[in-house]
């Protein structure tokens, strides 16, 4: 690992990573909790698993292939490219899932890196990526994971498990990997070529979500009784407000990891390798630009302030919009919060929600939309809308720290976040469609009636019956 | 033009301070977020008074207090 100085700086960012690993999956038990007290009594379970299933399934596929994309997509799509720039990286020895630094290895090379190709130094060699890149593949793949759940929340009480996880992998472990490579990577040809700039994924990973999750909902359509005869909405109010409520305070926390999880903690101009000069080392973000984790410390805690007070006003001290309004002023600041002014995070955070709340139910009402959890508003338009911002108020600034690179603009922002919105939208659209054709993607209407816990109610009464008549039949 | 200060990276970073945009605007932001601030007290408080008023002006129903009150 070279000298003591190096070494260290490669332990410590190894811990750092595992430790944003921990917070992220606070997100989950997050969304869970959020799920569960969002769906009726009937649905526990179903909800619940459905949920959490994507948690395997997506970590397998994203060691197959998922992490592999994001080192082999950053020019387009590995054998059909939109541009002629050389990948900074071999995907097939960073991230194949047969490559050697794929597993346990200790930075020096033998035999078996040899055959593979690996050599010990270099952007592909040992000496990188050795201890790192497992943990920079488990960071990515909580990334991936939340993006999947937040399509989840929008679709219960009536989706099939087997098609919310088929959407799940498709969402997790190649579309939103994808838009990564592309608009969220030093070498992404949309950093590059439209000055991109979404530093804590506004975009990349919220917008491409509310994309999926609208195009589910257009083939999926409401819950039986959603809308009354007129057409009107119903509301269908969550049965325990509470857990819903901590569930949002868990993904708040997990998001913290999140945030940390999208910085470089500690590097050298030397190693960036840009235009940066002389030796002061700095954290930067993914596309290695100045930032601190002061910075982001503090935009993130007064976007979200003031989304929740914001959306505290709007929505009349309604618990779950409120707090639903506080995630979406950090999504929506998240795009420039490595840069913002703590007072611009705030205006920001306030504005964003706002909007989206009022679009989320003139398209329930207009459309017939039925999003049971407003994840469509808060992480569609929310994440949409952060980007854009962006655009205008980091509007010149250097989107890289390597020449050539186009500036942040508001026009390249608005292109990339009507793609990373379309990346979700239209491949989930026909994927929801190709499953409903084959009866794969809705619950019968009888079951969804009795609640989609019958298999498990059914288990649950039986035992239940039994035990209770053996305990009277001891007390004769 | 950028509205950090800086269209490029090809600095020495001990030489670079303050980069969030817009600067020199960081006395009107705190008027504007204290505005912000003082203004969200008063909605507030007007909206929770107007609440309470409704619900003091609807009819009195003792049985409804009564079960609420059972419920814990």
């Amino acid at each position: 690992m070279g000298d003591n100085v190096s070494t260290l700086n490669v332990i410590f960012t190894e811990f750092y990573y595992w430790v944003t690993v921990v917070f992220m999956f606070l997100i989950h038990v997050g969304f869970c909790m959020y799920e569960v007290g969002a769906s009726r009594r009937r649905n526990h379970m179903h909800t619940l698993m459905k949920n959490t299933m994507a948690i395997p399934l997506i970590t397998v596929t994203f060691f197959f292939f998922g992490w592999w994309i994001y080192f082999a997509f950053p020019s387009g799509l590995y054998w059909f490219n939109f541009v002629e720039d050389p990948l900074f990286y071999d995907p097939n020895l960073v991230a194949g899932p047969a490559s050697p630094l794929m597993g346990t290895h200790l930075s020096g090379v033998n035999e078996t890196d040899i055959a593979a190709g690996i050599t010990a130094d270099g952007l592909n060699g040992a000496a990188i990526w050795h201890r790192l890149n497992g943990v920079f593949w488990a960071a990515f793949l909580l990334f991936s994971i939340t993006t999947a759940s937040i399509v989840s929340g929008a679709v219960i009480e009536r989706i099939k498990m087997g098609a919310f996880w088929m959407i799940a992998v498709l969402l997790g472990s190649v579309l939103w990997i994808t838009d990564a490579a592309w608009g969220w990577s030093a070498g992404g040809w949309m950093v590059k070529y439209l000055g991109y700039h979404d530093a804590y994924a506004s975009g990349v990973v919220h917008g491409i979500a509310g994309g999926a999750a609208l195009a589910t909902l257009i083939v999926l359509g409401p819950r039986l009784g959603k809308f009354r005869p007129d057409g009107t909405p119903r509301d269908i109010p969550p049965h325990n407000p509470w857990l819903v409520t901590i569930g949002l305070f868990l993904i708040y926390t997990g998001f913290w990891g999140f945030y940390a999880a999208c910085n470089i903690p500690m590097i050298s101009p030397g190693s960036i390798a840009g235009q940066i000069t002389g030796e002061t080392w700095t954290t930067t973000n993914i596309y290695l630009t100045p930032t601190t984790l002061s910075a982001i410390t503090m935009n993130f805690l007064m976007a979200l302030s003031g989304g929740m007070m914001a959306g505290y006003i709007f929505s009349k001290g309604d618990a779950f919009w409120t707090y639903s309004a506080g995630l979406c002023g950090i999504i929506g600041a998240s795009a420039g919060n490595d840069l913002y002014h703590p007072n611009q995070a705030m205006f920001i955070g306030a504005i964003v929600p706002y909007v989206a709340y009022k679009l989320h139910f003139w398209v329930e009402r207009t459309f017939k939309i039925d999003d049971a959890v407003g994840a469509v508003a808060v992480h569609g338009y929310g994440g949409f809308m952060g980007v854009v911002i962006a655009g205008f108020v980091l509007w010149g600034a250097p989107s890289s720290p390597y020449e050539g690179y186009a500036v942040i603009t508001p026009w390249g922002n608005f292109i990339g976040g009507c793609i990373m919105v379309l990346l979700g939208f239209v491949p989930v659209y026909i994927l929801c469609k190709i499953l409903n054709s084959f009866g794969l993607l809705r619950i019968p209407a009888k079951i969804e009636l009795e609640g989609l816990d019958f298999k498990g109610r059914a288990a649950y009464e039986a035992a239940v019956a039994e035990i209770t008549a053996a305990e009277r039949a001891m007390l004769k | 033009m950028s509205t950090i200060g800086y269209a490029s990276w090809a600095v020495d970073l001990k030489d670079v301070g303050a980069i969030y945009p817009f600067q020199g605007t960081e006395t009107i932001m705190v008027v504007l977020g204290v505005a912000f601030w003082i203004g969200w007290h008063v909605l507030q408080i007007r909206q929770e008074e107007a609440e309470i008023a409704a619900e003091m002006k609807a009819e009195r129903r003792d049985d409804v207090a009564r079960k609420l009150i059972d419920d814990y």
